[in-house]
Formats: C-alpha cells, structure tokens, sequence
C-alpha cells in the first residue's frame, strides 16, 4: 500500500513539473498586468529548443538555457506587442501560442524519431528515505529547481522591494508611475521573463518526462497552465498545489487501473476536468467574498497619456 | 470502307480513352501531426509513396485535424478544391466523410477504421492483429514475471482486437502469461502514455506493448530496464536495449493501388481489410534481445499466416467470464471480429461499453 501510493506520489510530481513551471512563469507575466494565453506555444519552442540543444551538443544544462533564451525571445515579441503597441493582450497570446505550435513542428522536423537518456534522478541522502514523502528527494535536478523557484517567486513578491514594484505596476500603472517606477520595462521583463520560466516546463518534458521530441507533445498542458493561474490567484505556492492536484488525478486514475480496479476509466478520466470545475466555482465563490487576488489592471495596456 | 470506319472509330475512341484515365489528385486527413514518429508519421510514408506514381498529379495533406464536427468542413473544403481521392485516416472520421460525400458524388473518399460504406465511401483498414499475435508470441517468449503490460488507446473495436491478439500470441507460447490493460483516453499524449507505461510496470510487467501513437512507452520501459513493443513504425532509437520489435503498418502498398484503380476508372467503394499477406502489415524487424529459438518460432507462425494455413483468433477462445466465444477447431468470423467488444481470458483490465 505504502509503495502504490509512494508511485503515485511520484508520478504526480513528475506529470506536475511542467504544469508547474508552466503556471509559474505564466503569475510572474500577470502580475505585472500583463494575460499571456501564449503558454502552450512557449512550453513547445522551450520543448524543442531543450531536445535540440542538448541531442546536439550532449549538455543538460545548455539545452536548458537554449529553452529559457528562445522563449524568452518569444516571450518578448509578446510583449513588444502588448507592452510597447499596446496590442489586445488576448489576441497576442493567442497568435502566440498558434506560433509556437508551428514554429516548433517546422524547426523540429529533423529531430522526429530521435530519444534521449534523459535527465538522471538526483537522491538527497536521508530525505528519500522517508516513507512517501521521500519521492519527492529522488527526482531530477529541474524538480528541484521548480520548487525553488516557487519559494524564490513567493518571496519576490513579498519581501523584495522589485516585487512589490512589479505589483504595484500590475495593479495601478498610473500610481506606479507617478512614483517614478518604470512601467514599461517593469512589463516587458516580467513577461519576458515569465516567459523563459514557461520555457522550462516544455523543457523538463523534452528532456525528463519525455525525452525525444514530436509535434505538439505538450498535448494542452499549457492551456491547463493558463487555467491554474486563475486557480491559484496568482500565487506561487498555490500553484504548486494546483499542480501536484492535477498531476494526481491523473497518475491515481491510471494507477488504479494498473491495479485492476473496476472504475471506469471514462469516470476516471473525468476526474481532472470535474475538478477544474469544481476549483473555478469554488475561487469564483471566493472572488465574490472579495479574496480576489487579481491584478487589478490585468488586461489593460498602459498608456500615459490616457492615464486618469 | 472499313477503313474509314475504323479510322472514325478510332478518333472517337481516342479521346475516350484519355477521358476514361485521369489524373489523381488526392487529399490526406490526419488526425494528428505528421511528426507524431507514429500513427500519422505512417500514414504519411504512405502518401509519399503513392505521390511517387506517374498519374498521381498531387499527394496532399492537413494533419492535426480534430475528429468530429469540424473534420467535416476541413473535408468539404478540399473536395470543393477539386481532389478526386480523398483519404480520411481516423475512426473519428467515419461521420464527418460520410455526410460531406453525399454531396460529392464523383469524388472517391476512403475512410479508415471505420465500417460505414457509401457508393462513393469506401473503408480500408490492415489486419494489424497479425502482426500483433506474432509480437504477442516474443513477449510471452521474453517475459519473466509472465505479467505483460499494454498501454492502449480508446475501448473500441480496433484496439481490442489487438489486445485480444496480443494475449492470444502471448498464451499460445506461454500458458501462463496475462496481459494487464490501462486505458489513456487519448492517441496522443506522451506525458500520458508515460505515465501509464510506469503504472504497467510498477504492477510487475515486464514486457509492454502500446497502441499509441508516441513512443513513451519504450522510453518508460527502457528506463525501468524492461522489454517493450513499438507499433506503427520501426523504433529501435527509443530503446537501445529493450526495444524487441512493432507490428508496423505499410500504407503505401493499398495507396498505390488505391490511387491506380481511380487512375483506371475502376475504383469501387468497398470494405477493405488487408492481411499480412498483402504486405500492408507486418512485423517489424526483430531486435538483438529477441533469442534466436524465439525470431525461428515467429518467422515460421509468420509464414503460415501469409499462407493462410493459421488464423490468429481460432478457437477454443473464451473471454474474460471463461465462456467459449470461438469454439474448438474454429475461427472467429471477419465480421465478429470487426466489433469485437470484450477481452480473452488472461487479460485484466476493464472494457467501458460504449453505446451508438
């Protein structure tokens, strides 16, 4: 029994990571007031980008920071558009997200049919020994690296003064503004670089979860990304808690049939998206109660000249 | 006289005969991206071979094309545009082709997996079972633990078959083996596919099969240091030490026909379903970690199915319940088999009826 739910445990932080990241990068983007839809093309270009690197030049670690720069690019034409234009926000992650569909299927043609070894589990002494939660101290390097970052983000956005400046941006612009804090390039680095940390997620698919490269492997998880956002009120341990709930489901409902249980697997698979429904009337029940967490000039370009 | 007539006869024949052979233009629907390295990847070898043809003026394609309501104007779209063969390469296609056909009489479309004709729909489909019992025979060769594990798509017929195959082969070298089923609900997720490989093997599988349309499974199996099958194509990249071998699907033998009957004018829509002895499936080549003793057994079942002389569902069969379904000393009509909708004995997992 211990050992099922030690393998689901595991699972569902593997199946978590690039939902994970995914969101992450996705809070950092709306914060500054900036709605980017475009996470499932990110997560692709940052796939690829990872899988080609790395099977090119055999390095973890620039397939990684080929995958953080080249979203990063994308992530600025984002902003380029929406920040410096003031082009509708929707439409732009939209095209976004088309884009990396189909700049990836382009660019990765010649690495279909290629695998790797993928990235190898690190395990912390003592930590894994502990009974369930140790699955979490056995993973690869990029699982770690995304529960840090969840903390790093949390403390960004409360305890530094960057952070706070980021949110004043995404909540009043004008106010930000007239206290001196660079609005614009406040916007285009948070998309930026929220875009790079999307990246990531496509990333730890091509090069852990996964590791080879085909046309539209992220199979959605960007749009689920884009879901927890809303989910987890723009909050990054809430993410990771959002996460982890939708990688659970799913490794639980496939482990139970491994396991020969007589659910059908139509219920079962179900479960995921009955619960996405039931989180989005539970958060907008609490959005009612005025527990709102949403930036409040998200979606809204700032331009100063209209400023009231 | 005569030979004014003849030569008159001649005139008029001559352009008739030009008229009677046109060109191909022919259309592909895919289901999902022509860089999936699997269902759709095959499909595509298959158009490229076609495209090869003399007469076959254009070979073209949409892929990613979501199943249901809006395949149909995708496939309207290109009949409109004046392609005279159009292939529709998913089961949830069967619908959509159907009703944009009606309104496109001269044009031949082909659906496949399905088993809805028209007079001018016709299906096509391989007898991937074939090839699935000879694989089925390596993994009850190969296998220690006598679990077998399948990573397997939807419950419908196409992919039970399979199963069934799969287990029948496994059993018919080896009594013991039982082959556990987990289905993903998806063709193409590799997270998922994954996913539910490492589930298989963390029940004591060591052996996997897949009817999938991405290699995940091999790569799961792989890391874990255990056997797994491919299917659609050859995959040995996937699993350097593991990888055993894939039924594997050769479209381009019924394309090129296909192609050469519209060609000829002689193309009539029917129900095609192609054995191994067309060659429009097979078994894949037969890795290093298949023993010698075993690649002999399965090249010699191999020879009697494209001889005719060995049917891969024949009797006695019971299902899951023990019942006999196929008694002894006979085999399972096409027919029966095309719908199947349960499991044979020795396989665990559960089958969700669906209903029309």
């Amino acid at each position: 029994m211990i050992d099922l739910i030690e393998t689901i445990f595991d699972t569902t932080i593997r199946a978590g990571t690039p939902i994970l990241f995914g969101t992450l990068g996705a809070i950092i983007c709306e914060r500054s007031g900036v709605i980017n839809l475009g996470v499932e093309g990110l997560m692709l270009i940052g796939a690829l980008a990872g899988f080609a690197v790395t099977s090119m030049t055999g390095s973890f670690t620039a397939g990684v920071l080929a995958a953080i720069f080249f979203t990063m690019i994308a992530g600025m034409l984002h902003a380029l558009i929406t920040v410096y234009l003031k082009g509708n926000q929707i439409v732009s992650g939209l095209a976004l997200a088309m884009l990396g569909v189909g700049v990836s299927a382009l660019f990765g043609r010649s690495f279909v049919g290629k695998g790797l070894d993928g990235l190898s589990r690190i395990e912390i002494p003592l930590l894994s020994k502990i009974p369930i939660f140790g699955a979490m101290f056995r993973q690869d390097i990029l699982v770690y690296l995304s529960v840090i970052l969840v903390v790093l983000i949390a403390l960004f956005f409360s305890r530094t003064r960057w952070g706070l400046y980021l949110r004043t941006v995404g909540e009043n612009p004008g106010a930000a503004d007239t206290s001196g804090i660079p609005v614009t390039r406040y916007r285009f680095w948070a998309v930026a670089l929220g875009a790079g940390i999307s990246g990531i997620g496509g990333a730890y698919m091509s090069l852990a979860y996964t590791p080879f490269w085909v046309e539209n492997m992220t199979a959605g998880r960007g749009w689920i990304a884009v879901s927890l956002v809303i989910f987890s009120m723009w909050s990054a341990p809430r993410a990771l808690f959002g996460a982890y709930l939708f990688g659970g489901i799913n490794a639980a409902q496939l482990q139970l049939q491994a396991h020969g249980t007589s659910v059908s697997p139509y219920l079962l698979t179900m479960l995921p998206y009955l619960f996405t429904i039931g989180v989005l009337i539970w958060s907008t029940r609490r959005l009612e109660k005025g527990a709102s967490n949403e930036p409040a000039s998200l979606g809204l370009p700032y331009d100063r000249e209209d400023r009231k | 006289m005569k030979k004014i007539l003849a030569a008159v006869a001649a005139f008029i024949a001559l352009p008739m005969a030009i008229h009677a052979e046109v060109e191909v233009k022919a259309a592909f629907i895919y289901v999902g991206p022509v860089g999936d390295a699997g269902w759709t990847f095959a499909h595509d070898q298959g158009r490229k071979e076609m495209a090869k043809l003399p007469f076959v003026k254009d070979a073209t394609y949409i892929e990613s094309v979501p199943e249901g309501a809006d395949a149909a104007r995708v496939i309207r779209g290109v009949a409109q545009k004046g392609y005279n063969l159009i292939i529709t390469t998913s089961f949830g296609y069967m619908d959509p082709t159907v009703e944009v056909a009606k309104s496109f009489p001269k044009v031949a479309f082909l659906h496949c997996a399905g088993y809805k004709t028209k007079p001018n729909v016709g299906t096509y489909f391989g007898k991937i079972e074939q090839p699935r019992f000879l694989s089925g025979m390596i993994a009850g060769k190969v296998t220690k633990s006598n679990v077998l594990g399948y990573v397997a798509a939807f419950p419908i017929p196409e992919v039970i078959r399979g199963i069934n195959a799969f287990a029948l082969g496994a059993q018919s070298v080896n009594p013991k083996a039982v082959v556990k089923v987990v289905w993903t609900n998806t063709w193409f997720d590799p997270g998922v596919e994954r996913s539910a490989a490492e589930s298989l093997l963390s029940v004591d599988c060591d052996v996997l099969a897949m009817h999938q349309d991405s290699p995940a499974t091999l790569q799961a199996a792989e890391k874990a240091g255990k056997f797994a099958m491919g299917y659609n194509c050859d995959m040995p990249t996937f699993g350097p030490k593991g990888y055993l071998c894939a039924p594997v699907w050769n479209w381009g033998v019924y394309y090129a026909d296909a192609a050469k009957k519209v060609h000829e004018g002689t193309w009539k829509a029917g129900a095609d379903w192609w054995g191994i002895e067309t060659g429009i499936v097979d078994l894949g080549p037969m890795t290093a970690a298949v023993p010698d003793d075993v690649k002999a057994l399965v090249t010699a079942k191999r020879k009697e199915m494209i001889a005719g002389t060995f049917h891969h569902f024949t009797g006695p069969i019971k299902n899951q319940e023990g019942k006999v379904v196929v008694p002894e000393g006979k085999v399972l009509p096409d027919e029966e088999e095309l719908k199947m909708d349960y499991f044979v004995e020795g396989v665990k997992g559960t089958i969700a009826k669906m209903k029309e």
